[in-house]
């Protein structure tokens, strides 16, 4: 596993740049890795970007795009328009977790 | 940033991809409708443009009255993993329509009026066959809110140009 430095961080990733040790994540890594890949994280990104780490730490695997609406309460179309193109990739990279593996 | 770190930046924009996919639902059956929905939300998913074709037995998906009454017939799929001679039996196709609907939803996988929602709310294009609607004595006004446009079979290979199409 590589490891890189990001926001004066030392972490790991996985060979597409995944972060795979949850607890090495904090808000200034994740605001660095959103800034990475061209986002400018707000209120409305952060909320899902929580959402998405408590998840994962009571369910153990990263919450699919209908489980963010569903459970979250984020519309589909507010992901689309806060992590355009490939949501629920974006939001895992951003938020330090593993790319999810549900179908749907 | 230094150079290792450039190259583990996962490229999720990587080119404008002109990567396009279309879907002909023609089979309103509930195992037939499924997994064009499923592939469709997950190309959406990727940043893939995505049309899906409604056209003969698959207007039932986006008609407002049949699409919560979708079934899955024994006789209709000769996989189905159970005997072909139950699938006339009476109350059969209750049976394993109740049952399909029961693995989808242990799977949180959503109904098929829901589902429909979600992959227009995701950016996904939903159009009906002109024909079709015809033959049905059906307009805009019967089908589901998120049906784009009702269009004929000469629009649809025109948007699907260059497109990789998939018929169900």
């Amino acid at each position: 596993m590589p490891t890189i430095t990001i926001a004066s961080s030392s972490v790991e990733v996985n060979d597409e740049g995944f972060m795979t040790v949850y607890d090495e994540w904090n808000e200034e890594i994740g605001t660095a890795l959103a800034a990475n890949i061209g986002l400018e994280l707000t209120d409305g990104h952060w909320e899902v970007i929580r959402f998405l780490r408590d998840d994962f730490a009571s369910q153990g695997e990263t919450a699919t795009l209908r489980r963010v609406s569903n459970t979250g309460g984020m519309p589909t179309k507010s992901l689309f328009k806060l992590f355009p193109k490939k949501p629920a990739k974006k939001m895992a990279y951003i938020a330090g977790l593993p790319k999810p593996h549900g179908c749907v | 940033m230094t150079d290792l770190q450039e190259g583990l930046i996962p490229n999720f924009d990587d080119e404008e991809t002109d990567r396009k996919i279309c879907f002909i639902c023609s089979k309103g059956n509930l195992d037939m409708v499924y997994p064009a929905l499923v592939m469709a939300n997950a190309a959406l998913g990727e940043g893939i443009e995505t049309h899906i074709f409604f056209t003969f037995w698959g207007m039932d998906i986006i008609h407002d009255t049949t699409v919560d009454h979708l079934k899955f017939t024994i006789l209709g799929n000769t996989a189905s993993h159970m005997p072909q001679a139950l699938g006339g039996m009476p109350g059969m196709t209750a049976v394993a329509t109740h049952k399909m609907k029961k693995q989808m939803e242990d799977l949180e996988v959503p109904g098929v009026r829901e589902f429909i929602e979600l992959i227009s709310d995701a950016g996904g294009k939903l159009w009906a066959c002109k024909m079709s609607a015809d033959m049905m004595h059906l307009t805009e006004d019967d089908l589901l809110e998120h049906v784009d446009g009702i269009i004929t079979a000469t629009e649809f290979i025109e948007l699907s140009d260059g497109a990789q199409v998939i018929f169900t």
